[in-house]
């Protein structure tokens, strides 16, 4: 095809390019050298691959647009161009021509854009008829959306659940490559968007109903993942990654991502603040004392805190109450916040973790 | 004829003009000369065009860098607390869209221009209902106020689209003063909508037929239709929005029984046809500023002036193209899109008509001039990306990201903003009696272009890889092109800034011209150019007759060609 010549260094190094594009994103200081170097300033694809099978038809016809728009725009200038030099004034008694219409010419360029219009929008209509339907043997995903962090939970693949994070860029959605994939998606607060733009796909994610998306993933490597609907303070770091592996490995990764377990030597705290991560808590709660949607977690532990129902202990019970039901003494100060309930989602080992780490912020 | 009308007001005494036929500071804030109110409305956007563009100079500042840091360093320095500075950003940009929108783009033609010279151009005394304009002025500094209260009380960060349920439940800004203003916004809108209809369709000089209305008028006719029909729908919508935020009422919280979609529908159901509300003007001046510095005949008058009302009348069924990948049905897109694309067609036929316009004219690249042929270049590049944004599986990848932001810059400000600047280059001297400095002013307008294209254009770029709008951060990829599109700003900036200079420069006692300016500052045909530089206060001193059409310029050679009319 006309873009996999387009986008020849790319397809070539198809699988290092998503771990490229990913180590760029982590470090800015990577960058490519080489013959590559002024290719990928010109080029828009250079850093975004073309990673599931709707991406190359999506991408022709922006390409098919894109030159039909430049030959207009350049035969529009080039015209204007050219009457502005052919006819600048030149004396003020100048004549003009008493031309007023041509219905001719008028009807062949009402009917001439009229008819590419139609083609392209036929083009378009075909191609997103084809992102609606997803083939009934696709993994089935689903993906909550909250102020600022995706769940992704695996019906197949129980326990399993992955979160992005404010503060990392960790993987959020792992799928297999070459299988089709659906992503059914709702919303426990405001609006929100699920796109990725390396497979050209994109879908509200909506509080109060079900969206849904699929796509098939042709690249091996991690891409980036974005909110695109506006939805408050941290939108912008509503983001993650996109790993694809290979389907054999697919099932592993998720057996091993969906663990969220002391390792060994590892310190409690320690794996208090990993579930403090993963779990998204540090997408509302900091650890530097500036208060974000809701209170700091610095010197937090043993504080006598005021709430909306009086004055409270910060104990082990308040903190699991706090986590399961979040509404029930809310701090002052911090009255119109919803934060969502974390009820069945922490077991006690957990609970126990994240105290111990709450303990070490003085 | 051209001849006849220039001569129509000659041969009486020059008279005090508007400006100082009446005296005090009452004698302007309860005026009922058009004039004056338009004058006012130019003041008061010009003035909060500065305030949102200010705006947009802070976060454009802010994405310099990736990561968050400018904005938390002005606070810093500033006393307040650095950590609020995605709010910041947030308030920002809303500030800008919300400022631009409402208190800018909506007013500046119709309320400025528009007022000023829709009755002259039609040959009337005023406009129908001259009270009802005065109130609809104050309607409008109303809700301004409204607006500024918002900056005051927290400032308001749901984006100036106020989506649902962020706005409703979620956000702990001013939302409520904010609508409200929007609301009473509206209101004025319709107000001088209905004026200019009724102005249009009444006040028109003895022979001022339709097909002899300059095309600016036409294009404020197609306005008004859209004014008036559309813009109560958004008053509701707000006043839901509302309803739900005191009341805790759900119509749009899914929380509350509501559907977040349909307030998407309510709102692009006006806020589309707003779009035409905020180019069709542009359009029109557009007309006059091609047609009176080529001196030729305007090319398809009639297709013009009904392409202006097909898209007023197209703009209704098109708003569900904001909504692609919203959730509302698939059917409903391909509708929708079909539909955005019929609206391609009458504005390709404008665009063609203007430059079809230059042949065999006599092309003089005065100040306005250039903001005319800078028009057709900005213009068309906002009207083929509006390609890419229709087609349905393009627009899944393109929506909400840097694309859509280029694509409406190019058409808003591209658009309108580059032909309202042109317009008051060329009716300047019609309005104050005075010049500006015509050499500053064309180096100021080279700044604008580039500035405007530094900004906006690799913006295209930006969406097309994967860069979603609104963000405060962002991966450190694009900074490249976001520190292009920073400095395109500040270049933009000192373009703005360089023509408030010349023009306030103008305005200054000692710039006085010695003789009074001549009446037709271009060699215009149509009547705005026939009475007095600047206009008495009735305009006209007697009722001007009107035989011929407003691009009837005595230049044309009418010796030889058949389409002579």
């Amino acid at each position: 095809m006309i873009l996999s010549m387009l986008m020849a260094p790319e397809a070539a190094a198809a699988a290092p390019e998503g771990s490229a594009t990913a180590g760029q994103v982590l470090d800015p200081s990577v960058h490519t050298q080489g013959a590559n170097a002024v290719w990928e300033t010109v080029n828009p694809w250079a850093t975004l691959p073309q990673a599931s099978t709707f991406a190359e038809g999506t991408d022709l016809l922006y390409l098919f647009i894109v030159v039909l728009s430049l030959f207009f725009f350049v035969l529009i200038m080039g015209v204007q161009g050219y009457f502005m030099w052919k006819y600048h004034r030149k004396s003020d008694d100048q004549k003009t021509s008493s031309i007023t219409h041509n219905g001719k010419v008028e009807f062949l360029w009402s009917a001439i854009p009229a008819v590419l219009l139609v083609w392209i929008f036929v083009w378009g209509e075909v191609d997103f008829l084809k992102q609606t339907v997803p083939p009934p043997d696709a993994v089935q995903v689903r993906v909550t959306g909250r102020q600022w962090f995706w769940t992704v939970d695996y019906p197949d693949y129980p326990g399993v659940q992955l979160t992005s994070s404010v503060d990392d860029n960790v993987v959020t959605l792992v799928v297999p490559k070459g299988k089709p994939v659906q992503l059914t998606m709702t919303s426990e607060d405001v609006l929100h968007d699920f796109y990725i733009p390396a497979f050209r796909v994109k879908r509200d994610v909506v509080p109060g109903r079900y969206t849904s998306l699929w796509f098939e993933a042709t690249q091996v490597g991690e891409f980036n993942l974005y909110c695109a609907e506006y939805c408050g303070d941290q939108h912008s770091a509503m983001i993650g990654k996109v790993k694809v592996l290979e389907p054999e490995l697919f099932g592993e990764y998720l057996a091993e991502a969906g663990k969220l377990e002391q390792e060994e030597g590892e310190p409690l705290a320690a794996f208090g603040e990993r579930i403090y991560k993963r779990r998204g808590c540090n997408a509302c709660h900091s650890l530097d004392g500036s208060p974000k949607v809701g209170p700091s977690w610095k010197g937090m532990w043993g504080k006598q805190e005021t709430t909306d129902k009086g004055t409270v202990l910060v104990d082990d019970n308040y903190i699991k109450e706090s986590v399961e039901e979040p509404n029930a003494q809310i701090v002052a100060g911090f009255e119109g916040v919803k934060m969502p309930s974390y009820k069945g989602q922490l077991d006690e080992k957990h609970f126990a973790a994240l105290i111990e780490f709450i303990k070490t912020l003085e | 004829m051209a001849d006849d009308k220039s001569t129509h007001d000659a041969g009486h005494e020059r008279e005090p003009s508007y400006l100082v036929a009446q005296k005090g500071l009452k004698s302007w804030l309860f005026t009922v000369d058009h004039k004056r109110l338009g004058l006012m409305y130019l003041a008061t956007t010009l003035l909060f065009f500065f305030v949102g563009g200010m705006a947009a100079i802070f976060f454009r500042t802010e994405l310099l860098t990736p990561g968050p840091g400018e904005i938390s360093g002005v606070l810093t320095a500033l006393g307040m607390d650095p950590t609020t500075s995605a709010t910041t950003y947030n308030k920002l940009f809303t500030v800008h869209g919300a400022v631009m929108v409402f208190l800018v783009i909506i007013p500046s033609v119709p309320g400025a221009l528009g007022n000023f010279l829709l009755p002259l151009m039609l040959g009337a005394k005023d406009v129908a209902f001259p009270r009802l304009n005065l109130l609809s002025f104050w309607v409008y500094s109303l809700g301004a106020l409204f607006f500024i209260y918002t900056l005051f009380a927290g400032g308001l960060d749901t984006g100036w689209t106020f989506y649902t349920p962020y706005s409703s439940n979620f956000s702990g800004t001013a939302v409520i003063s904010a609508t409200f203003g929007a609301f009473i916004l509206g209101f004025s809108s319709i107000l001088t909508g209905l004026n200019f209809m009724v102005t249009i369709h009444k006040m028109r000089a003895p022979g001022m037929t339709w097909n002899r209305m300059p095309l600016f008028c036409w294009s404020i006719y197609a306005t008004a239709v859209i004014q008036v029909l559309a813009t109560p729908v958004l008053a509701i919508t707000l006043l839901l929005l509302i309803m739900e935020r005191t009341l805790n009422i759900g119509i749009f919280d899914p929380a509350m029984g509501g559907d977040p979609v349909l307030f998407q529908h309510f709102f692009w159901f006006y806020s589309h046809p707003a779009v035409y509300i905020m180019i069709l003007p542009g359009f029109g001046i557009i007309s006059e500023l091609i047609a009176v510095h080529s001196r030729k005949h305007i090319f398809g008058y009639k297709a013009i002036a009904l392409s202006s009302v097909a898209i007023a009348i197209i703009s209704f069924v098109v708003w569900g193209h904001h909504m692609f990948v919203s959730g509302q049905s698939e059917l409903a897109g391909i509708v929708f899109s079909f539909l955005t694309f019929a609206v391609a067609v009458p504005t390709a036929i404008k665009v063609f008509s203007w430059v079809a316009t230059l042949y065999k004219g006599s092309i003089q690249f005065n100040t306005p001039m250039l903001y005319g042929l800078m028009f057709l270049f900005t213009f068309t590049i906002g009207g083929l990306t509006g390609v890419f944004l229709g087609t349905l599986s393009v627009d899944v990848h393109l929506h909400d990201t840097y694309f859509v932001v280029a694509h409406f810059h190019y058409v808003m400000m591209g658009g309108t903003i580059i032909a309202f600047v042109g317009g008051l280059h060329h009716w300047w001297a019609k309005m104050t009696g005075r010049n500006y400095d015509e050499k500053q002013a064309r180096w100021a307008s080279l700044f604008i272009f580039v500035g405007f294209n530094m900004t906006f254009f690799n913006q295209f770029v930006l969406g097309q890889q994967g860069m979603p709008r609104r963000y405060y951060t962002y991966v450190p990829q694009f900074q490249q092109q976001h520190v292009l599109s920073t400095v395109g700003a500040y270049i933009l900036l000192a373009g703005f800034l360089w023509i408030a200079f010349y023009l306030l420069a103008s305005l200054r006692k000692s710039a006085a011209p010695k003789e009074p300016l001549p009446d037709n500052t271009w060699g215009g045909a149509s009547l705005e150019w026939s009475t007095q530089t600047p206009p008495i206060e009735h305009n006209f001193h007697g009722q001007p007759r009107v035989d011929s059409d407003p691009y009837n310029f005595p230049q044309i050679d009418r010796t030889g060609g058949m389409d002579h009319h």
